[in-house]
């Protein structure tokens, strides 16, 4: 599937090296600086996530990507193509699921599955082969509103809608904001299989949870990128000793670690404390013991202290907070 | 050109679904019809008149007659002085009053003019003309007869309303109504529906698609033209069923010049849609931009030749104003295309020029 870079520009089947280029891209909108000078790369065939809280500005990158927004500074370039200059050739080949529900409520699944199919010049026969393993689900619905649909059904329907004319690549703007946990999981496989079958997939997500699935994630916060990596370099660079305390008084004991003089980073983590010593280079186990002392003289004596892998969860706070630092 | 088909399919889809709306779209112009028809009409009937007569002679006793004889007045009483006409005024007895000299005999023969009062009940100004129309038309009739019986010569002024010699109000609204239609199906409906797609997000997805947005508007508004056409045929078929209006042109031309102006309209819908992003503000610009300037500049309600001359260059391109000419000229008249070019072609010339805004207009991103 991937040939090597410097296919001219005039010959229509060129792969580029990389699925997407994005070099110094900057969006304002008015006084709002959307996208602040981001530049990434995104391979052939990967499966690449874009990670943030809402305003980090995920959207906005998508929407250039899919040649929706001119930049203001920089380029943006997917499959080779320039998304200004080369607009129309770029929308035959693109696959974009938005991040509103944007299927029409009053046409059934399958109607809207054909007019999305129709809009781009192909039928849902010809598209099937590609959409089949997700259609197999939704079938005993065809004939159902889409309104009516649950929200990880119309989350697939609008990915078949995005997928029916075979794109080169699909980008997916939080495709799993707002649906159940099970839907989310059943429509990661999904992406899973189509990765599996050679598409290249940028997909968007607030859940640092589906993070893990994606080969590589950006970080991003206010516009700007924090890292690129894999989620488990990402992981693995977490620059200080990481420990999951455990204790009753979930809240009290929080206040007291933040209390605690080599205290970096302390913030909840499920049923646990997440905290983070300021001191690189220390034992574990000195570092446990000096917190239980500290707790103990708090009030607090059921501290079950460990010392644990920094996920990529963790690797995001602490570059959120160091950027929020600055 | 299967984009196309499968734009149209869905676009009908989005309006037979909405049975409320469709319903409302199908029916409103038959009501309309059958309001102006039953209720808004400006011919008036029943008034109610008093004629003050002091000296009762052959003269006055021929008027009274020809009164009685005529279906618009009801005569309420012949009184020997003026006294009541106040009272009965402001109660609304009288609507109109025909206040007689006393020297009635004697001035009919005379050089000088007669001085016969006319009084009409004005608070509704268009009606108080109508009715003081009424009035002197007789009036001057009794004196034609009356002068010549006297030996006089009788000055026979033929009046005759032409296209329309019954003055039915019917001739003269069904042209509007038709404009008014076909401004609120064709150019509300699709502003309408273009800024949904907007509001609700399918936008973006219709943007990302190769389609030219051009095709998407297209597709969009054509299953309008068909509803739009729809409602021109009801509006005729009931102003002649119910209402008896006249078809003295061409159909075919008739049909031609609506198709025209759905073209209009829909232009108009289209500018509305690529400045206005929901669904609201497209309603607002609508009915503010399009359904009052059609309702009040284009000579619907108000004679254009009565507004001051502001109002009257502003109507000029108000597009609803042409096509009532057009369709007031094939239908009331039977005036052929040779007569009626002109508006054709100023008509055609808006079209085009809205066209050409709309496409300029017309983002091929979200920005």
């Amino acid at each position: 599937m991937t040939r090597e870079a410097g296919g001219s520009a005039g010959d229509p089947r060129a792969v580029a090296a990389h699925a997407v280029e994005v070099r110094d891209f900057t969006k304002r909108f008015g006084q709002v600086t959307a996208v602040d000078g981001v530049s990434v790369d995104i391979a052939q065939g990967e499966l690449f996530g874009f990670i943030g809280p809402d305003g980090a500005g995920k959207t906005t990158l998508f929407r250039t990507m899919v040649t929706l927004l001119v930049p203001d500074a920089g380029s943006v370039k997917v499959l080779g193509r320039d998304v200004v200059d080369d607009l129309w050739e770029l929308r035959a080949r693109v696959g974009y699921m938005p991040g509103r529900f944007s299927l029409y409520p009053d046409l059934s699944a399958m109607e809207n599955l054909q007019f999305f199919a129709s809009v781009f010049g192909t039928s849902v026969e010809a598209g099937m082969s590609i959409i089949e393993p997700i259609w197999r689900q939704l079938a005993p619905f065809a004939g159902r509103r889409a309104g009516a649909l649950s929200g990880g059904m119309k989350q697939k329907l609008a990915l078949c809608c995005a997928l029916v004319h075979a794109p080169d690549i699909l980008f997916l703007d939080e495709p799993t904001t707002g649906v159940d946990a099970v839907s989310r999981r059943e429509f990661w496989d999904l992406l899973d299989r189509l990765r599996a079958g050679g598409l290249t997939i940028v997909v968007s997500t607030p859940y640092m949870d589906e993070a893990i699935r994606c080969d590589r994630v950006a970080l991003m916060q206010k516009g700007k990128l924090l890292l690129v990596d894999t989620p488990q370099a990402i992981g693995d660079a977490y620059p200080r000793p990481l420990f999951a305390v455990r204790a009753t008084d979930r809240l009290g004991t929080l206040g007291v670690l933040r209390r605690f003089p080599h205290a970096a980073a302390v913030w909840p983590f499920g049923e646990v404390v997440h905290y983070t010593d300021a001191r690189a280079g220390m034992a574990d186990a000195s570092i446990i013991a000096e917190l239980e002392t500290f707790a103990g003289a708090s009030g607090v004596d059921d501290l079950e202290v460990q010392a644990i892998d920094a996920g990529i969860e963790d690797a995001f706070m602490w570059h959120m907070m160091a950027q929020e630092g600055v | 050109m299967r984009s196309f088909i499968g734009f149209v399919r869905k676009e009908a889809f989005h309006i037979l679904r909405d049975k409320q709306t469709f319903w409302i779209m199908l029916l409103m112009p038959l009501v309309q019809v059958l309001l102006f028809g039953f209720a808004v009409r400006t011919d008036v009937y029943d008034i109610r008149l008093a004629i003050v007569d002091p000296a009762p002679g052959p003269a006055s006793r021929a008027l009274v007659e020809q009164f009685n004889a005529s279906p618009r007045f009801r005569l309420m009483g012949v009184y020997a002085s003026t006294a009541p006409l106040e009272v009965g005024f402001r109660e609304g007895t009288f609507r109109q009053a025909i206040v007689l000299p006393s020297d009635l005999d004697r001035a009919l023969v005379g050089r000088a003019p007669v001085p016969v009062e006319l009084v009409t009940d004005a608070a509704d100004p268009n009606t108080g003309s109508i009715m003081q129309a009424y009035a002197s038309a007789i009036l001057q009739r009794w004196h034609g007869e009356q002068v010549q019986r006297a030996g006089g010569v009788r000055l026979d002024v033929a009046a005759r309303m032409r296209f329309n010699p019954t003055l039915a109000s019917v001739n003269l609204f069904v042209p509007g109504l038709i404009a008014l239609v076909l401004t609120m199906v064709s150019a509300m409906m699709t502003s309408i529906s273009i800024t949904r797609e907007k509001e609700t997000g399918t936008m973006e997805m219709l943007l990302v698609s190769p389609l030219h947005p051009w095709a998407i508007v297209v597709g969009k508004v054509v299953p309008y033209v068909v509803l739009g056409f729809a409602n021109v045929l009801l509006v005729l078929g009931a102003a002649r069923e119910v209402f008896g209006m006249p078809l003295r042109g061409s159909i075919t031309l008739l049909l031609a010049e609506s198709l025209l102006y759905i073209l209009t309209a829909l232009a108009l819908g289209i500018v509305i849609s690529t400045r206005a992003d929901t669904q609201r503000t497209a309603m607002i610009a609508a009915m503010a931009g399009l359904l009052l300037p059609t309702l009040l500049l284009s000579g619907f309600i108000f004679p254009i030749d009565s507004m001051p001359a502001p109002l009257r260059v502003i109507s000029n391109i108000v597009p609803a104003r042409w096509f009532l000419i057009i369709v007031r000229g094939i239908m009331v008249k039977g005036a052929g295309i040779t007569t009626l070019w002109q508006e054709t072609v100023i008509l055609a010339v808006q079209t085009l020029v809205l066209l050409v805004v709309g496409a300029r207009r017309l983002a091929i991103r979200l920005e």
